[in-house]
């Protein structure tokens, strides 16, 4: 494990056991029908971490879930120790890019800004130095040429930048990031990978919703292995196995799926 | 209708007419500015759903101050009564929502009518009630500006007034929880308290429109001027003030000229007003209105018939030259002279009709491209047209070139999908296609076509 980042940040560095993101006894349920169970999970310090699983595994859940978006059935979130209500300004979270209108009239320096928001706080307007800290950010995804344009004119790469940067306007220890690899043009994923190391080098955790199995090993220094429930976490080199994708891939979990399906019956 | 008259309206001599051109005019101000939010959180019809929903609180009211000893008919409580029932409306709506498998439009369609139905039994069997007098309850449904009071005036201007200060503080929260919910919430703002702020909002203003347009025409004020307000930017804040203005100028001239003409009602004329504005709108916008794009896409396409014709003829010359080379005996060393071409020629290349080719050369020679001889019945680029369209020829050939190589596209196939694309190439774009081809191999001016060019026999003129 390498060692808490920042000294500054009393608090954090007072409890150096405790991880960025511990996620214990997690269980989700959409309409009554389960989609993860029992999930453990201790991220560690500093890390790549890459969450892979086949579709409908529950990979997106688990971040929501872990950003409280969804409504969690049982379990307990932790981060850095705190519970995540009480320090929401350590975790970034870059949703699927699909999930908003593109449409949207605002221009891409007004997305990035929103990363600002939580520190500006209510009724305060965006100024200076928010438009400043964006711009910054929208420079370390390469796109601050852009900053004026609208977001409609993007195309699917930059708009994913533009979600990294407002993650990166926000300026917290925990990244939370929702498939950015999908669909993007060679240049766009270049930028990500020059940006997670970089974050990664300042001793931040990522911990990166991917689809693609065949780029793991590249990316990403940690791997979990979802699908429903963790079938395995740890360092890429141990934890990603063949074996272990058969588990997470194969069909052994039809059982777990069959009980999901029938419980939502019942429940109905 | 004397001049006398005209004046008097315009200007707002008549107490009456005053109260209600600025009553208006500000309703139209707060519901347009509330509205582009509704827009932009894409819950329009939520506005619908409420106003429709108030019907049975009116009755409702009405009967408690009936029973109370007051006057059923003192605005201030109907309009609690109208709060009331309109929130319920949309409480029973979430409930639907949430419990049910229903969509969010079979939700709102059955909390609309219901609550509808029911003020209106509600309020037919309050006018046969003895002793109750109830005449004038359903102005609310229609409107009736002319029975505003000042009264009336003072509560529609502090609730409008709350309204537009209320959504000017709000104005980047409003716009974070409209453009990504999830993030939002994310960074712990309260989408809960948000949404139910932007609830409140369109509750102060579809109440503070009841006496003036009406409950069921309430909904156009929210909708129209944010709708039309959104062609002419981009950016949610002046889409927000664009909209107000739009609402204040729709409600000033709905009423002005109610007040001018007797027996036409204001809610009507007001709606009347934000469709034109709306319709004006929609055509005339630059950007994103409908004619503007319809000039953009013809310009397109006379961008890209050009392009064809220059191409075309680059490409006669092309082979001309190469043909040149052969009945020389020497090799082709890639050069392309420029000479003149048979009208025939260009015809041959493309499936387009000579009325086509010959619009299109006459647009070429008029930009000074080319330089045609009618008698020969041939054209010949001029040099400016020669670059153009060894410009264009090669553009095209990058294209291919990284098409091929990049997307798996059969170069048989490859000439039309190149064809879509390569008129909207820019510089930059231009330019990573040059780096493409040039990773393994010699830059060239213009790279060979990578399938057979047709040779039309008839070239040499």
């Amino acid at each position: 494990m390498s060692p808490a980042g920042d000294p500054a940040d009393e608090t954090i560095s007072a409890h150096p056991e405790t991880v960025p993101l511990a996620v214990h006894d997690l269980t989700v349920a959409y309409h009554r029908k389960p989609v993860l169970w029992d999930v453990d999970l201790d991220v560690p310090e500093g890390k790549l971490v890459g969450v892979v699983g086949p579709n409908g595994a529950g990979k997106s859940t688990l971040l929501k879930a872990c950003l409280g978006l969804i409504p969690i059935a049982s379990g307990d979130i932790r981060v850095y120790g705190f519970p995540y209500e009480e320090r929401r300004d350590l975790v970034a979270y870059v949703p699927q890019r699909e999930s908003v209108d593109w449409d949207f009239p605002v221009s891409v320096l007004d997305v990035v800004a929103m990363g600002t928001y939580r520190k500006l706080g209510w009724f305060r307007r965006v100024g200076a130095k928010q438009r400043a800290n964006a711009l910054e950010a929208l420079d370390r995804v390469g796109m601050a040429d852009l900053a004026k344009r609208q977001i409609s004119q993007l195309s699917g790469g930059q708009q994913q930048r533009v979600f990294l940067a407002r993650a990166l306007a926000q300026d917290a220890r925990v990244y939370l990031m929702d498939e950015p690899f999908a669909a993007v043009d060679a240049a766009t994923e270049e930028a990500i990978v020059t940006l997670l190391k970089e974050l990664n080098r300042q001793g931040k955790t990522c911990i990166v919703v991917h689809h693609d199995l065949a780029t793991v090993s590249q990316h990403f220094d940690w791997v979990v292995l979802l699908n429903m429930r963790i079938v395995a976490a740890g360092n890429v080199a141990d934890t990603f196995t063949q074996e272990n994708l058969e588990k997470t891939y194969g069909g052994r979990l039809n059982i777990l799926n069959d009980a999901a399906h029938a419980l939502s019956h019942v429940a109905r | 209708m004397s001049l006398a008259d005209l004046i008097e309206v315009l200007t707002l001599r008549n107490y009456n007419t005053q109260l209600v051109v600025f009553s208006t005019t500000l309703l139209g101000v707060a519901s347009g500015v509330v509205g582009s939010f509704l827009l932009l959180r894409k819950r329009s019809l939520m506005g619908d759903v409420l106003a429709h929903s108030t019907l049975p609180g009116i009755a409702l009211a009405f009967l408690a101050m009936v029973a109370l000893g007051m006057s059923g008919k003192s605005l201030g409580g109907l309009l609690i009564g109208a709060t009331l029932s309109g929130l319920v409306g949309v409480a029973v709506m979430a409930g639907i929502r949430r419990t049910t498998r229903l969509t969010d439009d079979a939700a709102m369609g059955l909390v609309l009518s219901i609550f509808f139905g029911l003020g209106i039994a509600l309020l037919s069997m309050i006018q046969t009630m003895p002793g109750a007098s109830a005449a004038g309850l359903d102005s609310l449904i229609y409107g009736k500006t002319a029975s505003m009071v000042k009264s009336d005036f003072y509560i529609l201007s502090i609730t409008t007034g709350a309204a537009i200060l209320i959504s000017a503080l709000l104005f980047k929260e409003f716009t974070v929880l409209c453009f990504d919910e999830k993030f939002a919430a994310s960074q712990g703002w309260p989408v809960g308290v948000l949404d139910a702020a932007l609830l409140i909002l369109v509750t102060l203003v579809t109440v503070a429109g009841l006496q003036a347009v009406g409950l069921i025409l309430v909904i156009a004020f929210l909708i129209t001027p944010a709708a039309a307000a959104r062609f002419w930017t981009q950016r949610a804040g002046a889409m927000a003030v664009l909209s107000g203005v739009l609402g204040g100028a729709s409600g000033w001239l709905g009423s002005t000229v109610s007040a001018l003409v007797p027996d036409l009602p204001a809610g009507a004329l007001i709606v009347l007003t934000t469709t034109v504005i709306f319709l004006l709108s929609l055509f005339l916008a630059p950007q994103r209105g409908v004619f503007s794009r319809q000039h953009r896409q013809r310009q397109l396409r006379r961008k890209v018939d050009r392009q064809h014709l220059l191409r075309a003829a680059y490409e006669i010359l092309e082979a001309d030259s190469r043909v040149a080379a052969t009945e020389a005996e020497k090799p082709w060393d890639g050069m392309v002279t420029n000479h003149p071409i048979a009208r025939t020629a260009l015809l041959a290349k493309r499936s387009w009709t000579a009325k086509m080719v010959d619009r299109i050369l006459r647009k070429e020679t008029r930009s000074g491209h080319l330089t045609s001889d009618s008698a020969a019945q041939s054209v010949q680029l001029s040099e400016e047209g020669f670059g153009e369209a060894a410009r264009i020829t090669r553009n095209h050939r990058l294209w291919e070139a990284y098409l091929v190589r990049y997307a798996d596209i059969a170069p048989s196939h490859v000439d039309r999908d190149a064809d879509m694309v390569e008129h909207v190439l820019d510089a930059n774009l231009v330019r990573e296609l040059e780096r493409a081809s040039q990773e393994d191999e010699a830059w060239v001016a213009v790279p060979a076509s990578l399938h057979t060019i047709p040779t039309p026999e008839s070239s040499q003129s």
